[in-house]
């Protein structure tokens, strides 16, 4: 058994870094959302003032319902990638499981910056693939909704988070006992049931951990929106972001950030319980 | 025949006809052959355990009737069609598997019902058929539990259940009692063996326990390195081992290295009428095979001899001497008497030490 003396040291740093790096910035955060702001300067006034603003003013809401079904797309084009691919590492990739594990990861350890500008590049009107297209003689013009629109956030972040959707998934079905497979063959059924009946059900804890991973990280990103977004892909945490800069309005960019919290915390709640729904220890 | 006509046929073969025939097979895994050309009858109706250490080959062989391995080379046939060709999900055969493999996320009921539903069994079939399955097993009252919270016994049970519920012609048994403690799987082994009697199954049944295979099997596949040492019933096999391994391995036996001379066996200082060309020799006396003697004067067919008592292993009933004659320790099993030491003289009958092939 450890001493008390012991106990109470070892658990002083990861309080303090709590503490100091989480609950105090969040409870700044909070403080602001209900202080007033007058000549550029915050003042220590409690108030409702910014949650009024934020429900009165369509353009917020629009921008906020906007970056969730940015998020949402995300999340699902993710899904769609992150689950196949998965799914064929687990269980048909043989040898060459441990390289293309490799491979899905190796994305990862490149700048998120690096690859915003690649996509920059790639979709621009003077990019990539307009000229690809153009030399193929498919388009006559560069496409412009390729570049500065949602479709391209959600392209770019598609990219960036699908590693983050594909690990839990794979982590899943790695999980699944073989001969649970087996056994389904066994009784009758072929591939497809069996992914159906056993497959699937056994793997939604991890589905539902990638989904959250890309529904949240997207939720929160700016860069993406910044690079690729134009006005058309601007996202809630670039109306946070210029609040806190240009527009000096710190009460009201907390106000929003406030909101966003919530909706995470509301969404991670849910997923946890779907989660202990379906698992089966 | 027509494949789809024998697969749909829900007659099995008449009891003591070939169901199964194993002509041939063997399975690599890379450089590294598992089983070589396995041939092997299995009679319909019949209880066959293929017995062997692990390693033998004896998993490798069930899994390749399942189908979830495909031979390297060789044929399967099941009662006039052949099997190996075809996928797990076409086979009419059923697997119980070691740690059962009962589906996590479904209930007792559920994973009962799995096959049939897989089969889109219309529902009312489903139901009676589940109910009639887990009567069978006992099981009717944890119909809505979830596998994990059912002890080891009772999910070997739902696990039987669940394979037999779709009528296998032949059903796999991959060491389904080797999970359980002593005394449980003494009474899985009776209710196993009743059961197989009551619906006129095959079982092909995977163990390494030797006693398993001694008290459930009508015969046993004795493996060795991927071959086949010996097939025949328990007490067959065990009256006349073909070889100094299966004796070894089937029971406790005295293996009797010697050599025989004009008729005669000898081996250290032990000596008895033999038949045969001269020349060395290798026999399997059983411990049960030598008695006490009154003398030491040997009558005709028989071996005397006189021999230190070492060792005294007491079991109940019967109790395991280890006796040593001029340098050579022998082992003998007597019913139960009392502490015993100093010499003694034994005997035992010439036709009792069987010769064995190395």
């Amino acid at each position: 058994m450890y001493s008390r003396t012991y106990k109470t040291l070892v658990s002083i740093p990861p309080l303090l870094w709590v503490s100091l790096f989480l609950l105090l910035p969040y409870a700044l955060m909070f403080a602001h959302s209900f202080w007033a702001v007058q000549d550029g300067v915050v003042v220590h006034q409690w108030n409702l003032q910014n949650y009024a603003t934020l429900f009165s003013k369509p353009v917020y809401a629009e921008v906020l319902l906007r970056t969730m079904r940015i998020a949402a797309s995300v999340t699902l084009c993710s899904l769609l990638l992150g689950y196949p691919l998965a799914y064929y590492l687990s269980f048909h990739a043989g040898a060459r499981k441990e390289l293309l594990y490799q491979l899905v990861i190796v994305p990862l350890w490149v700048s998120y910056l690096v690859r915003g500008y690649a996509w920059k590049t790639i979709l621009g009107s003077e990019g990539v693939l307009n000229g690809f297209l153009q030399y193929l003689h498919l388009t006559h013009e560069p496409l412009a909704f390729l570049l500065y629109s949602p479709f391209a956030v959600v392209l770019m972040l598609t990219h960036i988070y699908t590693p983050f959707v594909f690990l839990p998934i794979y982590a899943a079905l790695e999980h699944i006992p073989r001969p649970l497979v087996e056994a389904s063959h066994d009784l009758g059924a072929g591939s497809a049931q069996t992914f159906l009946r056993v497959i699937l059900p056994l793997s939604i804890p991890g589905l539902l951990a990638g989904a959250t991973f890309a529904f949240v990280l997207s939720l929160g990103d700016f860069l993406a929106p910044l690079l690729v977004g134009g006005p058309s892909g601007t996202m809630i945490a670039n109306v946070v972001q210029s609040l806190f800069g240009a527009a000096l309005d710190w009460p009201l960019g907390a106000a929003i950030s406030v909101c966003i919290l919530l909706v995470i915390i509301s969404l991670l709640l849910l997923t946890e319980r779907l989660e202990k729904r379906w698992s089966f220890k | 025949m027509n494949p789809s006509a024998a697969s749909s046929a829900e007659t099995a073969p008449a009891a003591g006809e070939v169901l199964l025939e194993v002509r041939g097979l063997a399975k690599s895994f890379g450089a590294r052959d598992v089983l070589k050309d396995i041939s092997l009858n299995i009679a319909s109706g019949e209880l066959l355990t293929l017995l062997g250490e692990s390693g033998s080959g004896k998993t490798t062989l069930l899994r390749l009737v399942a189908g979830f391995e495909q031979p390297t080379a060789g044929e399967i046939w099941m009662s006039g069609e052949r099997l190996d060709t075809l996928p797990p999900y076409k086979r009419r055969v059923n697997t119980v598997f070691q740690h059962y493999a009962l589906f996590p996320h479904l209930s007792v009921r559920e994973n009962v019902a799995y096959g049939l539903r897989v089969k889109k069994t219309s529902a009312a079939e489903i139901g009676g058929r589940v109910e009639e399955a887990l009567r069978m097993v006992k099981m009717q009252e944890f119909a809505e539990s979830r596998p994990s919270k059912l002890s080891g016994g009772q999910q070997q049970r739902v696990a039987l259940a669940r394979a037999l519920i779709n009528r296998p012609l032949l059903l796999l048994l991959d060491e389904p009692l080797s999970a359980l403690d002593a005394n449980l799987r003494k009474q899985m082994q009776s209710e196993l063996k009743s059961l197989q009697r009551e619906l006129g199954i095959t079982f092909l049944f995977v163990t390494h326990d030797q006693e398993e295979a001694m008290a459930l099997s009508d015969r046993i596949a004795l493996l060795r390195d991927g071959s086949l040492e010996q097939v025949a019933s328990p007490r067959e096999i065990y009256a006349h081992p073909a070889t100094a391994y299966t004796a070894q391995f089937i029971g406790q036996t005295n293996l009797l290295r010697g050599e025989i001379v004009n008729g005669t066996a000898r081996c250290g200082a032990l000596q008895w009428p033999a038949q045969g060309p001269s020349g060395p020799a290798i026999f399997s006396l059983r411990p049960e095979a030598i008695r006490f003697a009154s003398d030491n004067v040997a009558a005709s067919g028989t071996a005397r001899f006189r021999a230190a008592v070492q060792q005294q292993f007491f079991s109940g009933a019967s109790e395991l001497l280890e006796v040593n004659c001029g340098g050579q320790l022998l082992r003998v099993r007597i019913s139960a008497r009392g502490p015993l030491s100093g010499e003694h003289n034994f005997v035992f009958s010439a036709a009792d030490a069987i010769r064995v092939q190395e």
